[in-house]
Order: C-alpha cells, then sequence, then structure tokens
C-alpha cells in the first residue's frame, strides 16, 4: 500500500538526516508499520547512539534513549516487564555489530522477543565517517585511508549470517532502501519482523542496507549506486532465518 | 513473634536479596563474581516465586542496561555485583543518573586494584561516593554495618531510590556478604508516601508520549540547566539523608571512624577500650554518601583526635578531613588488597594514643 500522509507514528516535523541519507527513509517505514498495526500507543522504541540519536523527536511514541550499544539490553528490561507492549530497537552498525556485539548476540539467543531495525551504512556516520564492523574490503573512511585491509583490520561482519545459527531467533532478513522496488520488500520484512513480535515468535531483525552519502563523500545518486553495485554483492539481499 | 518475623538465618548476600524481595524488588539482572554469587543464585528461584523477573546478563554492562530499561518501566529493580563488576556497570549507572531513574546495585567490594582477589575490601569508597562514572552525578550510597541493617537497609534503598529518582547503591563487601547470621525480616515499611510515577515508558496510550533521554544538545545551556537541576536534588538528598551513629563520643579523647563491617570490628576495640578506662568513642557513617559531617564537627569541639580504620589504603579518611574541617588530626589505620584490622589491632591503636 502506498502512503502518501505522514504517518501517525511520526511528528510532522524535519528530520537532520543528510540529503539522499538513508536513515529517513528506514525510519518512515517503521511508522508505516506501526500505524498499520495499530500499536503506536503500546510501542516504546529505544534510539541508538548514531545518526538516529535524535529519533526520540521524530516518533510519536514512547522512546528510551540507550547508551552505544546497549539497546537489546535496555529493551530486554523493558520487554521483560511489559511484555504486552511492543518494543523496538533502531541500531546503527557500529552501534550493533561493534560496540553492542555481545548485547545483540545474546539478545538474539535469549530469543528475547523483540523486533530489532539494523540500519547497515558500512560506516561510522554521526562521528564523520570512521570504519564500521560492516565497512567493506578496501572501502575507504577517515581510520582506513589507505582503505579496509583483510589481514589488518579482518573483513566486514555479516550480521544476519552470524545471527541464523542461533536457536533463539526466529526471523532475519536483509534488505535495502536504494531503489522503490527494495524500499517495498524492505517495508514488508519491518512489517513481519513487528508482527512476530505480536504473535510472540520471538528475536527478529531486519538489516537494512542504508546510503550515507555524506560520509561515503558522493553524491545522493552515487551512493545509491554505491549500495547496488558494491554493498549488494557483500551483503545479499534475502530472508536468512524464517522459522 | 509472628511467623513472618520469626529469626531467619542467611548468608549476607541472601539477607539482602530477601530485604530486597520484600521491599517489592520486581526485575533482577546480575553476572556472578565472587563473593556475590548468592546474589544471582538466590534471585534466581526467590524473584520469579514473588512474581518478578530475573535475567543472567551476559556481562555486567549488559545487566545495569537491562535494569535501566527495567527501571523506565517503573518497576522496582535492582544489579549487584563485586569490584571488577561494578567497574563495568559504570556507564550505565551514569545512564540512569542522567536519567533520574530509580535503581538499587549492590557492591560486595573485594580486593583490588585490576583482578585483585576474593577477599573483602573497602577500595571501592572513592568509585561509589566521588562518582565511578562519567560526568557529574552524586549516588545514594549506604554503608550496613551488621547482618540486620543490610536487611533494614536493603528496604530502605528501594524506597529512597523511588523518592529521590536516583540509583542507590549499597556499598557492602566480602565479609558482610558470607557472613551467616540471625536475623529478624521485619515487614517491610515504606518510609515516604508514593509518589507519582509520571515518567514511566509504557506506551502513549491516553497521554503524550514521553522520552528518557540523556542526550541533550539543544539549546547549548540545556544541559547546564539539567545540571542545575541534579544539583539543586543532590543538596536536597544532602539536607534531608545524613545518616550516623554516634557511640560513647559525648566525653571521648579519641574518636575511631569506620564505615560497614570495619565498624562493627572498630567497634568492639573501642567497648574493650572502655573496659580499660579510655575514653575512645565511634562515628559510624550509615550514608557515605551524603556524608553525615555534623558528628565529626561536633566531636571536633572535645576530641583530640580521630582515627579513622578502613580496609583500603585510606579513602574515607579524607571525607573526614573535611568532615571535621581539619581541627583536629586525623589519623589512619589500614591497608588495601583484601586483608581487615582485628579487634586487637584497633585496639593497640587506641591504646598508641594513650602515653603509659
Ligand atoms: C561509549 C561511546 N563510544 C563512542 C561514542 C561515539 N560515537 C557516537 S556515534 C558513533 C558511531 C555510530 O555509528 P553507527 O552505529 O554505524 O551509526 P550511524 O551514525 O552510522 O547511523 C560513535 C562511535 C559514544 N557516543 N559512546
Ligand atoms: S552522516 Fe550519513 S548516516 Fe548520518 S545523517 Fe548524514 S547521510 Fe545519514
Ligand atoms: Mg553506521
Amino acid at each position: 500500500m502506498t502512503q502518501f500522509k505522514r504517518p501517525d507514528a511520526l511528528y510532522d516535523v524535519p528530520t537532520h538526516y543528510c540529503p539522499g541519507c538513508g536513515h529517513g527513509i528506514a525510519q518512515r517505514l517503521v511508522g508505516e508499520v506501526i500505524d498499520e498495526l495499530g500499536v503506536r500507543e503500546r510501542t516504546v522504541g529505544t534510539a541508538p547512539v548514531g545518526c538516529a540519536v535524535l529519533m526520540y523527536d521524530y516518533f510519536n511514541c514512547d522512546v528510551i534513549e540507550c547508551p552505544h550499544g546497549r539497546s537489546p539490553a535496555v529493551a530486554t528490561g523493558i520487554k521483560r516487564m511489559r511484555p504486552d507492549r511492543v518494543v523496538f530497537t533502531y541500531q546503527g552498525d557500529g552501534d550493533l555489530a561493534a560496540i553492542g556485539t555481545a548485547e545483540t548476540i545474546h539478545t538474539a539467543n535469549r530469543g528475547e522477543n523483540l523486533t530489532v531495525i539494523f540500519v547497515n551504512n558500512a560506516i561510522y556516520g554521526m562521528t564523520g565517517g570512521q570504519m564500521a564492523p560492516t565497512t567493506m574490503l578496501g572501502q575507504t573512511t577517515t581510520t582506513t585511508p589507505g582503505g579496509r585491509g583483510k589481514n589488518r583490520e579482518g573483513g566486514p561482519l555479516r550480521i544476519c549470517e552470524l545471527l541464523s545459527s542461533l536457536d533463539g531467533v526466529c526471523y532475519l532478513e536483509r534488505v535495502s532502501v536504494s531503489t522503490p522496488k527494495d524500499i517495498g520488500l524492505a517495508k514488508k520484512a519491518i512489517r513481519k519482523a513487528f508482527t512476530n513480535q505480536l504473535e510472540e515468535k520471538g528475536f527478529s531483525l531486519v538489516e537494512v542496507l542504508s546510503m550515507c552519502p555524506t560520509d561515503w563523500k558522493m553524491t545522493p545518486v552515487q551512493a545509491v549506486e554505491f549500495v547496488e553495485t558494491q554493498m549488494k554483492k557483500v551483503f545479499p539481499l534475502g530472508v536468512y532465518k524464517d522459522k | 513473634m509472628n511467623a513472618k518475623t520469626a529469626k531467619i538465618l542467611l548468608k549476607g548476600n541472601e539477607v539482602m536479596c530477601e530485604a530486597a524481595v520484600r521491599a517489592g524488588c520486581k526485575f533482577f539482572a546480575g553476572y556472578p563474581i565472587t563473593p556475590q554469587n548468592e546474589v544471582p543464585e538466590y534471585m534466581s528461584w526467590r524473584l520469579l516465586q514473588a512474581g518478578g523477573v530475573f535475567v543472567q546478563a551476559e556481562s555486567e554492562i549488559a545487566a545495569i542496561n537491562m535494569v535501566f530499561g527495567a527501571a523506565a518501566t517503573g518497576f522496582r529493580c535492582m544489579t549487584s555485583s563485586s569490584s571488577p563488576g561494578i567497574s563495568l556497570k559504570q556507564e550505565g549507572i551514569s545512564y540512569i543518573t542522567a536519567a533520574e531513574l530509580p535503581c538499587v546495585i549492590a557492591n560486595v567490594q573485594r580486593g583490588g586494584p585490576g583482578l585483585g582477589n576474593i577477599r573483602a575490601a573497602q577500595g571501592d569508597y572513592f568509585q561509589a561516593v566521588k562518582g565511578g562514572g562519567h560526568g557529574d552525578y552524586r549516588l545514594i550510597v549506604l554503608a550496613p554495618s551488621t547482618m540486620q541493617e543490610l536487611y533494614s537497609l536493603t528496604m530502605n534503598a528501594f524506597d529512597y531510590a523511588d523518592h529521590y529518582r536516583n540509583p542507590v547503591m549499597i556499598l557492602t563487601d566480602g565479609i558482610l556478604g558470607q557472613m551467616v547470621e540471625p536475623i529478624v525480616p521485619q515487614e517491610y515499611q515504606p518510609l515516604f508516601d508514593p509518589a507519582p510515577k509520571d515518567y514511566i515508558l509504557d506506551g502513549c496510550q491516553g497521554r503524550k508520549p514521553r522520552i528518557v533521554k540523556t542526550l541533550h544538545l539543544q539549546p547549548a545551556e540545556a544541559l547546564v540547566e539539567v545540571n542545575r537541576r541534579l544539583v539543586a536534588k543532590y543538596a536536597r538528598i544532602s539536607g534531608e539523608l545524613k545518616l550516623s551513629e554516634e557511640f560513647l563520643t559525648d566525653d571521648a579523647h579519641l574518636v575511631v571512624s569506620g564505615y560497614g563491617i570495619t565498624a562493627q570490628i572498630a567497634k568492639g576495640a573501642v567497648l574493650q577500650a572502655r573496659d580499660k578506662g579510655l575514653k575512645v568513642g565511634l562515628i559510624r557513617p550509615i550514608t557515605v554518601w551524603p556524608f553525615p559531617e555534623e558528628p565529626y564537627l561536633k566531636a571536633a569541639k572535645t576530641a583530640e583526635k580521630f582515627l579513622v580504620v578502613e580496609m583500603s589504603n585510606g579513602q574515607m579518611v579524607e571525607d573526614v578531613r573535611l568532615a571535621e574541617q581539619c581541627r583536629r588530626p586525623v589519623e589512619f589505620f589500614g591497608v588495601g588488597g583484601g586483608w581487615y584490622p582485628t579487634i586487637e589491632e584497633v585496639l593497640k591503636r587506641i591504646e598508641d594514643h594513650y602515653p603509659a
């Protein structure tokens, strides 16, 4: 369903995201899904440390801002005490796959009944473009000026693949917000990740390949190209687990 | 004595859990570390029995952040650890303090620095009372000295946390944690009327959405305002919550001071010294933040000297000097690393003060 009206789950305010940034699209999809499922008034979101930290000013629902990488633990505390509420985390790659790796893996492994939206832009957006755990081999960043090297920094972490071996995980899908078709598929996946929680199926994570034109030092159009031609090769889209 | 308050025999760590559960604690997250293992172990079954939630976290970092989330839902919650694990909790403690959420954190102190050892120690005093995490913040820090007080102060800790919307630390140690002693488990009596919990995150049905946050970017003075508000709260706590015990101080020439289990040992020495006719007293802070200055200032008028005893290299001694405003000499007896003073050793120090 195409919506042109701003979802109720998002405030009518301008965001601080750069032109061509994928965060705005991903958050819009989350907002639409919350509306469609009619759960806005029983949802608690967690804001990460990263470019999306200000999502507490954008989402028209209860939000708690967490320490860097700790959203899954904070969300665990909330969901365990209020199992009838809808709890989701929204995290960048530095947040979820570097500083918060332990929280991510163990929250997934416990099978916490949560929805995780994982925005992979292969870079530390907020701090100005340093290497992320998902930065690709050869990709230049401000801390890998010569390109990420396999024997120096190791290769990119593939979170969906990594988590797919855990019994506690219900649903894993990697999507993208780089093309209109991808955006449609991304919304479907996000909707499923929220529906799973409503059906008490356990841990669901949607990895969203996302553009960061600013720190990739590209135009928005080049950034879309980069996702299409580079990221999708290293991070193949698809369902990695669906129990 | 009715069945509910018949004496019970438990380890100190379990006494603390029992008090927490009876005070309405509904969430506990922790991680194993000696000498506090009895806490998560006891909570794992006891809290479930009481309709609460127990989570063994993957780390102390995760545990304190689970508590952060649980606290935001308005339920009474707790975590515990021992020294190295408390270091890992500091980031979370700073956030919870900034977010002004209530929770209780127990530190069953052991020897340090580093991995140290698993013997009782008091080396985390600075970390607890001066702020172990980043930013200007304060914890309310309670220092129980006996089993019975560990029980009652744990109950009070939950009340203080809710009342002031601030984390409260129970600062114990490996001796108090491992000791077995009968206690009378008095029924929980709330210290305050329950305050409205208008900060809870539980979905915004029938109200505006709420935000729990610690980031304050705009306008530039926003964070200054937050800090001013916190300072005002800490001043209020300081005005209302300085607890201490004064023991035989009125005519004392020498005033001994210590907190926690060390105060019990010092008290034993003071009693023996009194038997020998020596005019010795004891000041025991029960809250170590806010630190009770009054009794020290008062004692400085009559006493000649203070002797501070700690299972550390000397930390609280600095607060004693500040409290009595350097009016009298303050001597220190103690060492860190898992050593504890005996009554005889403290008595010897007391006797040294009196020329033969
Ligand atoms: C404990 C801690 N370490 C470091 C930082 C600084 N920091 C802020 S955002 C960030 C990286 C965010 O990158 P990512 O999670 O990928 O989010 P993005 O901005 O790319 O969406 C870092 C390292 C911090 N705030 N806290
Ligand atoms: S820096 Fe990158 S991730 Fe952050 S808002 Fe700008 S484009 Fe988006
Ligand atoms: Mg990123």
